[in-house]
């Protein structure tokens, strides 16, 4: 199976082509933290994590709660 | 008699006993910060959302330390240079906190981090379309505040100075224009760095006070904001209690009528 190449987090990343955001997350440790994630810049509810399939050169925020003024 | 028992604010339908919030930014640690927020005695806290490492938990020990401190989360979109951005960022906001509320910013320049009022109200205007309670940080301009409210807004977020400054209200004449004109509620935000200058927004009508820095970074952040949270109520009391007219002449408080010693000869 094919890679494709991704930026998480402003950094290079590669995951096997066809794999949806909720197994990334998955493999990025990120299952089980309170996050949020965005995909090019596109906010995406994490009731289509699993219906989302990375694309080549996807962009993904994930973003996590910081103090704030 | 404390007027401001039952003197409440009323955001977006809501209540809120204290017209003080605070930032959770810059603390030297987390326990310092649940000491300051308790000293605030406030009921609503900004947060941000940033990207993190996912070997860090800290985004979920700072998330548990601010639901136990039992106050309304008000996100912030800091540092979002577009609409769009700042857009995105509220809708993940919504999401992760589970609330509406949203302390919209959008940055128009790196200098003074003043906000960019064009990207601000397009992005309020969507916002508001998909049911956002909107607290813009907006400047003092008193037509971009009217846009604001007239684009939904129930309440504005103008600012005193520019975040961190400590510089206090620098336009008095457009904070009291913005006072005189609009009439939803105000809360003076960012740039305060002494109880006494929250004092003077609160005297000259405004509704409230979002400060963060000036606790955060005092030697004594709990006394500080227990400084801040005196100097708002005194303030407010003031304003209802109705603020005497200055005048350039001088005027004896004490009766003349009878005054020992005094000659109608001048002698």
């Amino acid at each position: 199976m094919t890679d494709i190449c991704l930026r998480l987090n402003d950094e290079d990343t590669r995951l096997p082509a066809g794999t949806p955001l909720a197994d990334a997350l998955q493999a990025w440790h990120y299952a089980d933290r309170r996050v949020a994630v965005a995909i090019n810049g596109e906010f995406v509810p994490r009731t289509a994590y699993a219906g989302r399939i990375l694309q080549d050169d996807d962009c993904i925020d994930i973003v996590a709660p910081v103090g704030g003024g | 008699m404390n007027a401001s028992h039952d003197d409440t604010l009323e955001l977006y339908g809501e209540t809120f006993a204290s017209r003080f919030l605070l930032g959770t930014a810059l603390y030297a640690s987390p326990t310092v910060m649940q000491a300051a927020i308790r000293a605030a005695d406030c009921e609503m806290v900004t947060l941000g959302l940033r990207r993190q490492n996912p070997a860090s938990g800290d985004g979920d020990a700072f998330w548990q330390i601010l639901r136990d401190s039992g106050c309304r989360l008000l996100p912030n979109t800091a540092g979002c240079r577009s609409a769009r951005e700042a857009i995105t960022l509220a809708e993940m906001s919504r999401e992760l906190f589970d609330t509406p509320w949203i302390k919209l910013e959008v940055v128009g320049d790196d200098y003074n981090l003043q906000p960019d009022p064009f990207g601000l109200l397009e992005a309020t205007r969507e916002l508001i379309d998909q049911g956002f309670k909107v607290l813009p940080y907006c400047t003092d301009d008193l037509v971009l505040c009217q846009r604001l409210r007239d684009a939904g807004c129930q309440a504005l977020m103008p600012w005193g100075s520019p975040i961190g400054t400590g510089l206090g209200l620098m336009n008095r004449y457009a904070l009291q224009t913005l006072r005189q004109r609009l009439d939803v509620p105000l809360i003076i935000d960012a740039g305060l760095g002494a109880p006494s200058q929250a004092a003077e927004a609160m005297e000259m009508g405004f509704d409230g006070v979002l400060l963060n820095t000036a606790v955060a970074r005092a030697h004594r952040p709990s006394l500080m904001a227990e400084a801040f949270a005196d100097a708002i109520r005194a303030g407010r009391n003031a304003h209802l209690a109705g603020l005497m007219q200055q005048r350039q002449t001088a005027s004896p408080s004490t009766p003349t009528i009878g005054q020992p010693f005094w000659h109608r000869d001048g002698g």
